[in-house]
């Protein structure tokens, strides 16, 4: 493949994520990972449910006190929104925009970095209630999952910060297109456990 | 670049296969790490049989007893089985749906470099005398009572082995969506690329848990976490439901992928198209759904209820009905053809037989009732050995006998081959058909010795007999492979003479860029109908002679496998031992620049020129 090869807004293919062989691979076999990832989380998530608010005798927490709905609700507003972005992003990677897809990405990137600072915060401040990883059955159930997801997502984050930096100067031809499409789908995916996640684990933990 | 063989120095040659993204050298690989490992585990066999031989026997202690089962047990499915049988997917699958390459061959290597680094970092725990010991199936509450390191070198080494086996399971199944020759349709393509699709997309949906699970086990161990631990509000029978949601699942991907092989056997030695085609691919699909849903027949005993068991054992018994409409299937490929008793035909038919009693036990075990008469008895063992070693390994000797020439380019010897499998099929049916009975007589599983005059004498004496038949059997294998190997007589593309799929129709072993053309595929068995209608070569091609894309090969799938073997250790030994830390740390940097390395540098393959191709077609003389 051509690195090199110019394209205008007119000669860019409609979908460039699937204009080449290795493109079409990358695109079917990232789909299957995700498939994988799926069953990843429902494992955990399983696990979660069957060990939620279980602990020694005289275990004192539980999800009614410990989870703070307005902070977990501003998480997931940061995260969605940075789902959007994303959104416009690839709706600049198929216009061949490089700038405006950029500068939706680096956005994104702060979204998800404010989600991850957020997220840091919570669990210190559950750390010094004294709700630490080896205290129960649960707190290790619960770190466990929402750890994976943020454990993904800073994955995410250094993905995407490579991606924007080592492509900067070039601007995107064939070869990157498919890489900045396999992110963003990789970023809904994450988005979309965080949905349930928000579901399962806060809004029934303080309502159920 | 030419394809022209040089002659090269060691250092080079070495190099080359530490960096190769051929999917054919990755098979030769999978086929030698397997075989290593098939060895090792042979051995750990032979000391249990050794053991066994006489009641109150102290040969081993029952620590090392346990140690030895555990890794006997691993090893053969996790590091012998599997990955034997990805190397035959990696080197016959591309060729038989007329691919050039797989569709992530870096992914490809990948996966060969963690299955084998994984693989040595369970192995190497023999070094430490620190050995997994909580059997195969580590369940949490022995995992948990496990001293030593020995539970953490099975969780990590089997966390980067499985790993490595699920990209190579997103692979094939891409390289099967994606990467098909003009005309070969699902329905065109042969039983073993459909097994081999199935069985991919199990390992996908079936290896996450397994990964779950693991790290689990790891947290719980290494780093406090409680899951198991019923007086820190855990629950030890999660372990059983995520490993068994894994299990299952894993032993049809061991065995679907010998169904296939079979079925190209049947086919090639009867003389005859497989009887009931789509109905064969019907079934083997409908095998990889049913077996998601019956992990708890492993569990009948644990009390998950009446209602819970009844479903699973249905469940359960449902899985035989695809099962028989294969084996009737096969009976009828065989059935009025004109058949050739060649080595992989005789293990082929010996198989049929074989598995129809292991499955006949999978179904008495599956009657939850009777399981809890014969759960943890040596009943369980008859069952899986039949299964396996009746289904699995002679699936995979006789696909080394079949594929040998297409991946070596030379034959293995028929009559020491004939030789290995009388002693292997009389030694195999010697050591496993008493261990029915004496299960019935209540010999538990799992126990390093017994006591004299319980009436299981003799029997253990029969069956380590057996095992020692089995031996023989593949000490003659090893012996026709290192002589047929010297010797090297080459053989042409279709060395049986029957071969009926695009693989028989291009060198053995097939140039490196596999097609010098594309080939245009006109139905089921296509090299078959090109030669009925007249076409010798056998391949019509879809495209004219021109310049082939190849990938590059890299050394990075080996740094990055290396770096997560080196973490591992730092994890385990991070608190002890001064170096744990910093062993860790480096170990993780290590991977992660690898990693990095990957990805910030462009890989863009390279282009066989159409006069190198034209020359390579010339000298060889094949198709025009
Ligand atoms: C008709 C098909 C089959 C049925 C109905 C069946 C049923 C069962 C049942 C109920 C058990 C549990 C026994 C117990 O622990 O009490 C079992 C164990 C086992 N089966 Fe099968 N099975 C079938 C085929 C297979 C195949 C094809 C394989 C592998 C290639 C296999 C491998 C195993 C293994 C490894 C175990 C023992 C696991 C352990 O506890 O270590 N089975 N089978
Ligand atoms: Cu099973």
């Amino acid at each position: 493949m051509d690195l090199n090869k110019k394209f205008t807004p007119e000669t860019w293919p409609d979908h460039p994520e699937k204009a080449t062989l290795e493109a079409k691979n990358k695109f079917v076999g990232f789909w299957l990972f995700l498939g994988g990832e799926t069953i990843l989380f429902a494992t955990l998530f399983a696990t979660y449910l069957a060990l939620k608010n279980k602990g020694p005798s005289g275990f004192k927490f539980s999800t009614q006190e410990l989870f703070e709905l307005p902070l977990v609700f501003v998480m997931t507003l940061l995260l969605l929104t940075s789902s959007l972005t994303s959104v416009y992003a690839m709706y600049h990677l198929k216009n061949y925009n490089f700038k405006k897809m950029q500068l939706w990405l680096v956005i994104t990137a702060f979204l998800g970095l404010g989600f991850l600072a957020l997220e840091v915060y919570e669990f210190v401040h559950y750390i010094k209630l004294g709700f630490t990883f080896d205290n129960s059955a649960f707190s290790s159930a619960f770190y466990t999952l929402v750890g994976t997801h943020g454990f993904h997502v800073a994955i995410g984050l250094v993905w995407l910060t490579l991606l924007i930096f080592r492509n900067s100067k070039r601007g995107l031809n064939l070869y990157n297109a498919p890489k900045y499409y396999t992110f963003s789908l990789y970023w809904h995916f994450i988005d979309v456990v965080w949905v349930f996640i928000f579901t399962v684990v806060y809004l029934m933990g303080v309502i159920g | 670049m030419s394809s022209v063989a040089q002659k090269r120095g060691f250092g080079a040659t070495l190099w080359d296969w530490l960096t190769t993204v051929d999917h054919k050298k990755i098979g030769i690989l999978y086929l030698l790490g397997g075989g290593f490992f098939f060895i090792v585990g042979g051995i750990e066999a032979m000391i249990i049989r050794l053991q066994l031989l006489t009641p109150n026997n102290d040969l081993v202690s029952a620590g090392i007893f346990n140690q030895i089962i555990t890794m006997h047990g691993t090893t053969m499915i996790f590091l012998a089985a599997m990955p034997i049988l990805i190397g035959f997917m990696n080197a016959i699958m591309p060729l038989q749906i007329g691919a050039r390459d797989v569709a992530f061959p870096f992914l490809n290597s990948l996966g060969f470099w963690m299955f084998f680094f994984g693989g040595v970092f369970l192995n190497i725990s023999w070094f430490f005398g620190q050995v997994p010991d909580a059997g195969w199936t580590s369940y949490a509450s022995l995992a948990m009572a496990s001293e030593g390191h020995g539970v953490d070198f099975y969780a990590i080494g089997l966390q980067i082995a499985g790993g490595g086996t699920l990209l190579g399971g997103i692979n094939f199944l891409v390289t099967i969506i994606n990467m098909r020759a003009p005309g070969m349709t699902y329905m065109r393509m042969p039983l073993f690329t459909w097994t081999t699709f199935v069985a991919s997309a199990m390992i996908l949906f079936a290896f996450p848990p397994l990964t779950v699970g693991l790290f689990l086990l790891t947290f719980e161990r290494m780093f406090g976490a409680n899951f198991f631990d019923p007086t820190m509000g855990g629950n030890t029978i999660i372990w059983e439901h995520i490993f068994w949601i894994f299990g299952h699942p894993e032993v049809y991907i061991l065995i679907l992928p010998a169904f296939g092989i079979f079925s190209e056997i049947f086919t090639i030695f009867s003389r005859k198209r497989l009887f009931g085609y789509s109905a064969m691919v019907f079934a083997t699909v409908l095998i990889g759904f049913l077996g998601f849903m019956v992990w708890a027949h492993h569990m009948f005993t644990v009390g998950l209820g009446p209602t819970a068991n009844a479903i699973f054992s249905v469940a359960t018994m449902a899985i035989a009905i695809p099962t028989g409409v294969k084996i009737f299937n096969w009976l009828l490929t065989i059935w009025g053809g004109s058949i050739k008793v060649t080595t992989p035909m005789l293990w082929a038919l010996a198989f049929i037989p074989t598995f129809v009693m292991g499955g006949v036990t999978g179904v008495m075990l599956g009657t939850a009732p009777l399981d809890y008469q014969l759960h943890d008895t040596y009943f369980v063992v008859a069952h899986f050995h039949y299964v396996i070693v009746g289904g699995t390994v002679f699936g995979i000797l006789a696909g080394t006998h079949l594929y040998w020439p297409k991946m070596f380019g030379t034959m293995l010897n028929e009559t020491l081959g004939k030789v290995t499998f009388w002693f292997f099929f009389f030694g195999f049916h010697l050591t496993f058909l008493i261990q029915h009975w004496l299960g019935f007589w209540g010999m538990p599983r799992r126990v390093f010795t017994y006591m004299d005059g319980q009436g299981w004498n003799s029997a253990n004496v029969i069956s380590s007999v057996g095992a020692l038949l089995m031996a023989i059997g593949i000490t003659v294998m090893v012996y026709n492979i290192i002589v047929t190997s010297i010797k090297n007589v080459r053989v042409a593309n279709d060395p049986w003479g029957d071969g009926r799929t695009l693989e028989w129709a291009i060198e053995s072993p097939p140039l490196f860029y596999n097609f010098a053309q594309t080939p245009l595929v006109r139905g089921l068995d296509t090299v078959y109908i090109e030669k009925m209608e007249g076409n010798l070569s056998g391949i019509t091609p879809a495209e004219p002679v021109q310049d082939i894309h190849m990938p590059n090969g890299s050394f990075i799938p080996f740094m990055l496998s290396l770096g997560l073997f080196i973490a591992g250790f730092g994890a385990m030994f991070r608190t002890e031992e001064p170096w744990g830390m910093a062993v860790l740390v480096i170990g993780l940097v290590w991977t992660f620049a690898a990693m990095a390395m990957r990805s910030l540098k462009d890989d863009l393959g390279y282009y066989v020129k159409k006069e190198d191709i034209l020359k390579d077609m010339k000298r060889k003389g094949g198709q025009k």
